[in-house]
């Protein structure tokens, strides 16, 4: 067999796949989206129409959300990445080996605890009888209920090992030498982390914010347990998904979009290699 | 080495204290209350009880969509095994035009938020195959997860095939092996243990996914992860939650557990 007919063979399947079905389901969900709703048996029929795309327009609380929902998923984003390049470098460079090993655990086995579970937890920890509130209130700190706020810490404490992991490991792997040579040259910890450290692992930091940015950009359930009436993009879609199909359709291109902006403008860093 | 100062040692030290206290005291007040005697989550725990447990443990609910959990869970890491060892294979040992966009295809299912890959196949299951009168049902919730399943396959795959010595292959050849016995007795040997840890992120992944199940699993049909759902939207019972997500817990070590002896033996070998 030549070496195109064998690479075909191991394409065909998956390609297949990932083509016939996903691929073409989105393109599908594009093409529902230019679809009509028949007002009275609420029946998705094919057509042309650019309706649904106006009500969209039209409805400010549609725009509202979807600056909201994309101002989540930055803060998420920025969170994640203020929390992680600390515990990156504490671990990589203060930690003693064996403290090192037992965090390297401690900070990836959260994210096997289960998506929902976190939910819960998130609930049970900023219920209005719950621990924090039970915590702080003595000292007459309340905490932030069911908010945006509480919104963003859960879905940070649902991604961050997203952003943890990939930034431990770009952490570690940069050659010690370059610090004495920071060092040697007068930088001090605080100069080094910013002109040294940051660059270097700024490919990891990008890997890891299409994570916790795309994954907070399409989350409705944890604003959903956690948000109070906080309203993102997916809660719309999902509330869509029966009553008007298209309309939902429609909407789901918004995320889309803010996702292959992202993508594009990152991808010359080369970062989409290491996911 | 950086050389630090004891003030930003201490500062360092202390972000890391509270980033893992953020972590593990919501999972903890989670274990907690599930021994709680009381029907709604509340702190501090005014009495202690198992009898939520006992709830727990012979509910017919829970497990039936356990089981439904374990069944797409593991049609969707066979998908995966599968379509993600041949991708991985083909983008590892050719060269060709487009690779670039084959390796975009294969990442785009998780880079892509969850709910559009669960809003598309939804709209293709019920806008386009349902009128045409073909029916997925259950299937449906299998080739979704098996689609986003494939990339940890094809992560792992492919990472261990980069580290593979070709020559050990040619001298295979060259003693006279058919393609397939080099592949049995000395290729896959070599990547069995990415192999089985891709399978286990598959599955973990699978288990835990929630948004696309939403989407795509047939009316009436509750995997555990909608079970909990339904359950944190109808707190009545709130506490069997509790008990239900410590297991959940609990079991998360065991693919952690797993891969990191996986992870070790393959250190050891080389």
């Amino acid at each position: 067999m030549n070496r195109r007919a064998q690479l075909s063979a191991l394409l065909a399947l998956p390609m297949l796949w990932l083509i016939g079905i996903y691929i073409f389901s989105l393109v599908m969900l594009l093409v529902t989206a230019f679809w009509v709703t028949d007002p009275f048996t609420s029946k998705v029929k094919p057509g042309f129409t650019l309706r649904n795309f106006e009500q969209i327009i039209a409805n400010p609380a549609y725009a509202t959300t979807s600056l909201r929902t994309l101002g989540i998923a930055l803060a998420v984003t920025v969170l994640s990445i203020l929390i992680s390049v600390p515990l990156g470098i504490f671990m990589a460079k203060v930690a003693s080996p064996k403290l090192r090993a037992i965090l390297a655990v401690a900070i990836t086995l959260p994210l096997w605890a289960g998506y929902l579970v976190k939910i819960l937890a998130m609930r049970i920890t900023f219920t209005e009888e719950g621990f924090f509130n039970s915590m702080l209130g003595p000292l007459g700190i309340s905490g932030p209920g069911f908010s945006i706020v509480t919104v963003v810490l859960t879905l940070t404490y649902l991604w961050l090992p997203y952003m943890a992991v990939p930034v431990y490991t770009a952490i570690r792997q940069l050659p010690p030498n370059l610090f004495d040579a920071s060092s040697d040259l007068g930088a001090g910890a605080g100069f080094t982390i910013r002109t040294v450290v940051l660059p270097l692992i700024k490919p990891a930091i990008i890997a890891g914010s299409i994570f916790t940015f795309s994954l907070s950009l399409g989350d409705y359930i944890a604003a959903k347990f956690v948000g109070g009436s906080t309203q993102m993009i997916g809660s719309i879609i999902a509330s869509n998904i029966n009553l008007n199909p298209p309309i939902a359709a429609a909407f789901s291109l918004v995320p889309i979009a803010f996702v292959v902006i992202y993508l594009v403008s990152v991808q010359r860093t080369g970062a989409l290699e290491r996911m | 080495m950086l050389r630090l100062s004891l003030g930003a040692k201490f500062t360092l030290g202390t972000i890391v204290a509270i980033a893992l206290a953020f972590m593990y005291i919501p999972l903890f007040l989670v274990v907690i209350n599930s021994f709680s005697a009381a029907r709604l989550s509340s702190w501090p725990i005014a009495e202690f009880s198992t009898i939520w447990w006992e709830k727990a443990f012979v509910s017919e609910p829970i497990r039936a969509a356990l089981l439904n959990s374990v069944i797409v869970g593991l049609g969707a890491t066979t998908i995966a095994l599968i379509l993600g060892t041949l991708v991985a294979f083909a983008l590892q040992r050719y060269t060709f035009f487009g690779k670039q966009t084959v390796n975009l295809l294969v990442v785009l299912p998780i880079a892509l938020p969850g709910i559009v890959t669960g809003v598309a196949l939804n709209n293709t299951y019920n806008q386009v195959l349902e009128p045409i009168g073909i029916e997925v049902g259950y299937f449906g919730m299998i080739i979704a997860h098996g689609t986003f399943c494939i990339v940890m396959v094809f992560n792992n795959v492919l990472a261990r095939l980069r580290r593979i010595n070709p020559s050990i292959e040619e001298a295979s050849r060259d003693l006279g092996a058919t393609p397939l016995q080099t592949f049995r007795l000395v290729t896959f040997p070599q990547f069995r243990s990415a192999f089985v840890a891709g399978a286990i992120l598959a599955f973990a992944l699978s288990f835990d996914e929630v948004v696309v199940t939403i989407f795509t699993a047939p009316p009436g049909v509750d995997t555990l992860p909608l079970w909990i759902m339904n359950q944190m939207a109808r707190p009545n019972e709130a506490s069997l939650v509790n008990v239900v997500a410590t297991v959940v817990i609990l079991a998360s070590f065991i693919p952690v557990w797993v891969s990191q002896r996986l992870a070790r033996g393959a250190d050891e070998r080389e």
